[in-house]
């Protein structure tokens, strides 16, 4: 499959430096979008992974998921220094899918004191959505003390876009 | 009841859409007029069925019916009558229906135009859009019903169906859940319908190449037919990426108008290559040329339409944008599949015929350059691609999710984009078919040398960093170019036509609208690169705890904490608001009023940041915390983002350069006035 017609036999030279200009960039490109995943891809463990498992070195910049145990915020202003623990969540969709559901998920992982769970620190305004049974997407690393320090903090409510049922308020 | 009526309606609109197929099959099978008549008859009527059942969940939703599911859930008594009506596409189910309606509009007005020139696309273009939209009704009807009741159970559990379930009742609750505070915002209001009007608009063109293909015709008549089709598509999607960064600038406070979420992405990447065809065509049309890359991206422009829309829909992805789980996700992936591999079979069947009458030989030519402009979009593409996908793949390979961020867009998308300024700015003095490096020289010599008076002053203003002088010598230089293009251009014009310098600056744009529309677009493009390099190269941040009468600094700027204020809204919001003095060089220039509102019923909190704004930066300004008894103190964030405002007044640029373009030309007009028959469509 070429993308021009055959070339007459005079034009192919200029053709073929054509052809090889095109390669070049095309492989640059190549070369860009492949080192650089090298360079900047994190590996997404889960809470689990991280404490249970340990497979993280300390130090290495991992990205990972948790649900927000709302007792456990503090904050403190003077430093914008926040404090809070997460528990473990799968980190597989089918399997939160399976479980009824990233909501019911959540607040399980929350309920259940045999779950896993992270010491996060984090230095920054506090994010309006971080609050109880909120899912935390961090990136950042294990320090010595088993606390994770994270350099972002993404949270995400399942309930806030759209509620599964609404509360029972009237029967 | 009015529900079922509305169920009713979505159930026609599947039907008739199945019947126009089916009748537009007929047509190609015993070519009888009668028979695609009626098939466009049917595309109307889906249009009237859809706008029913739409104004019926709008009914719904304005008059508290919460005994329907999803006005429960999106809508409550608090809301504003706008926000009530405006919930219809606040939820998933809702969001579909208004996706559907809004394409078969743009279908509907399709089917109004004059079609006799392309009569044989005619059935083949019904068929391609309507069993894109019977799929879109088809997800309402059967998965995701916006009429679902609620009902009761003598136990307390609550169900939702369409149907009264044995031993049941209809359960009303008092109130419903109510929309997401975060999106109670005018950007959020019509963000979803841009971006929406955007992604279905790309089906039209997309059902034109189709056509095309099937019926084997290479000329240019899909692309002119489309070309305004295109370009309203492109516009809206342009819209919706814009006020969605609008949006996240003013409530998400983080000072922030992009995250490179997948989402986000999900939306650009359509953007992406639908901004590669409209170049492309351009040579098809002018050359006959690229016949082969126009029909890839459009195929690839409606794949991804289809693709994002999948995404922002089943949650498959990790992403802040945190829609709702759905079922839908395995039904939309069979869609795509589907369309894709008969999309890329009929342009298999047509490669040949699609060749082009002329061979590309030089890179140094418009054509080559054009081409290398295809080259970087599609580079662009396959870089947010990889990004998005990057999780899912490494976790079918090595069983361990391995993800990448911002970092990575950045590196692997910034070098693209510099090398897209470049072009921008060499291009339009690139002669068609094959040019020289002297003859290109000789053009640009006078721009270079002006647009190197930008980097000249940045770097006597104290600025060194090479990646921000280069990509502001970039755009200056296509600034340049640019202007330069309009002042050749008038001053040719003025000399012949003995005209003055504006009247004919005035002729050569609105007799060449694409072109020029064109290049307005591209100093939309400048500034918003100025703005961008501002805000991620320079921005600087600062935060502090102050107690009354006590000042912070940041640069030129210093702002007093004055005074903090606590007090009810009766919209259900509890405020509490810090003002502050701020000064530019020890000179008092304003107030401003950072605020924390808390929804009382989501418990919900906001932080609205404020901000003083100019076209040299913006202080941007968040209320962190405060003590509300004892000695008053409270702490704030405050970002300095310079130049951030180039980036909202090139996105006016650019949406001006893109209704310039689109406004039909005199010559169009002229067409239409001689042909009466665009106005009798029945």
């Amino acid at each position: 499959m070429t993308l021009y017609k055959e070339p007459t036999t005079q034009s192919n030279r200029q053709r073929n430096k054509f052809l090889l200009g095109g390669f070049l960039i095309i492989s640059a490109i190549i070369y860009l979008i492949a080192s650089t995943t090298q360079n900047t891809s994190k590996y997404y463990y889960t809470v689990d992974e991280l404490v249970v498992e340990q497979t993280a070195a300390i130090g290495e910049n991992v990205r990972i998921s948790g649900a927000v145990i709302g007792d456990s915020i503090s904050y403190d202003a003077d430093n914008l220094t926040l404090d809070f623990t997460v528990a473990h969540v799968p980190g597989d969709s089918d399997e939160i899918v399976a479980k009824g559901g990233l909501a019911r998920v959540l607040h399980e992982a929350i309920a259940n004191p045999n779950q896993a769970r992270l010491r996060i620190s984090y230095q920054g305004p506090m994010p309006d959505l971080l609050r109880d049974e909120a899912q935390a997407i961090m990136d950042g690393h294990l320090n010595e003390d088993n606390i994770f320090v994270a350099d972002t903090l993404l949270l995400k409510c399942p309930t806030k876009y759209e509620d599964e049922l609404p509360n029972q308020t009237n029967n | 009841m009015i529900v079922n009526l509305g169920y009713t309606a979505l159930l026609l609109a599947l039907i008739c859409s199945l019947y126009s197929i089916i009748s537009a099959r007929v047509y190609i099978n015993n070519n009888k007029i009668q028979w695609v008549d009626s098939s466009r008859n049917a595309v109307l009527a889906v249009w009237f069925l859809l706008t029913l059942a739409c104004l019926i969940l709008v009914y719904l939703l304005t008059n508290e019916h919460f005994e329907i599911e999803y006005v429960a859930s999106v809508s409550s008594r608090a809301m504003p009558w706008y926000l009530k009506a405006t919930a219809l596409w606040g939820g998933q189910a809702g969001s579909l229906l208004f996706w559907s309606w809004l394409m078969s509009s743009y279908t509907g007005i399709m089917m109004l135009r004059d079609w006799s020139n392309e009569r044989d696309l005619q059935p083949y273009v019904i068929t391609a859009s309507m069993l894109t939209l019977a799929f879109f009704v088809s997800l309402n009807v059967f998965v995701e019903n916006p009429f679902n009741v609620l009902w009761i159970d003598s136990f307390g559990n609550i169900t939702s169906s369409m149907m009264r379930p044995d031993a049941n009742l209809m359960f009303t609750p008092n109130d419903g859940a109510g929309l997401n505070p975060l999106l109670r915002h005018p950007g959020m209001i019509i963000h979803p319908p841009m971006l929406y009007l955007g992604f279905v608009g790309f089906v039209i063109p997309y059902s034109f190449a189709i056509g095309a293909l099937a019926v084997g015709r290479t000329d240019g008549v899909w692309i002119r037919a489309t070309r305004r089709w295109t370009l309203i598509a492109w516009l809206f999607l342009s819209l919706g990426l814009l006020l969605g960064g609008r949006w996240a600038y003013d409530v998400l406070g983080w000072g922030g108008y992009w995250g490179w979420d997948p989402v986000e992405i999900a939306a650009f990447m359509p953007w992406l290559t639908g901004t590669a065809f409209l170049h492309s065509v351009i040579i098809q049309e002018k050359h006959g040329m690229f016949k082969r890359w126009n029909m890839i991206l459009i195929i690839l422009t409606y794949a991804l339409v289809i693709f994002g829309t999948f995404l922002t829909r089943s949650g498959v992805l990790s992403s802040v944008h945190a829609f709702a789980q759905s079922s839908i996700g395995p039904l939309f992936f069979i869609f795509i599949t589907v369309t894709f591999t008969i999309s890329l079979l009929l342009l298999f069947r047509g490669w040949e015929s699609l060749a082009s009458s002329k061979t590309l030989t030089s890179w140094l030519s418009r054509e080559g350059m054009f081409l290398l402009n295809n080259l970087l979009f599609m580079g662009i593409l396959v870089a947010c691609f990889w990004g998005v996908i990057y999780p899912l793949i490494s976790e079918i390979i090595t069983g361990q999710k391995v993800t990448v961020g911002p970092p990575f867009y950045e590196r692997t998308t910034g070098p693209q984009f510099a090398a897209l300024l470049l072009l921008m700015g060499i291009v339009p003095l690139v002669a068609w078919r094959i040019t020289t490096v002297n003859r290109i020289g000789h053009l640009i010599w006078k721009p270079t040398m002006i647009s190197l008076l930008i980097p000249i002053i940045s770097i006597i203003s104290g600025i060194f960093n090479f990646a921000a002088l280069l990509s502001l010598w970039l755009a200056s230089l296509v600034f340049c170019v640019t202007i330069y293009e309009f002042y050749r251009g008038s001053i040719a014009r003025s000399k012949s036509s003995g005209n003055s310098f504006f009247i004919s600056l005035w002729q050569l744009i609105s007799r060449n609208r694409r072109r020029y529309g064109g290049y307005i677009v591209h100093l939309g493009i400048v500034f918003m690169a100025v703005g961008i390099i501002g805000v991620e190269m320079f921005q600087t941040e600062t935060q502090g705890t102050l107690a009354i009468e006590e000042r912070m600094s940041l640069e030129d700027y210093s702002l007093v904490y004055k005074d903090l204020t606590e007090y009810p809204e009766n919209d259900g919001r509890f405020v509490t608001k810090a003002t502050l003095d701020v000064y530019k060089n020890n000179k008092l220039i304003g107030e401003l009023e950072p605020r924390r509102d808390y929804y009382n019923i989501s418990q919900q909190r906001m932080t609205i940041p404020d901000v003083y704004s100019t076209l040299e930066g913006d202080l941007y300004v968040l209320l962190i915390d405060w003590k509300p008894v004892g000695p008053q103190q409270a702490t704030f964030k405050v970002y300095l983002n310079p130049l951030i405002n180039w980036i909202w007044i090139g996105g006016f640029l650019f949406i001006l350069g893109t209704l310039v373009a689109t406004w039909p030309d005199q010559r169009d007009r002229h067409i239409i006035t001689n042909n009466k028959s665009i106005l009798q469509p029945f």
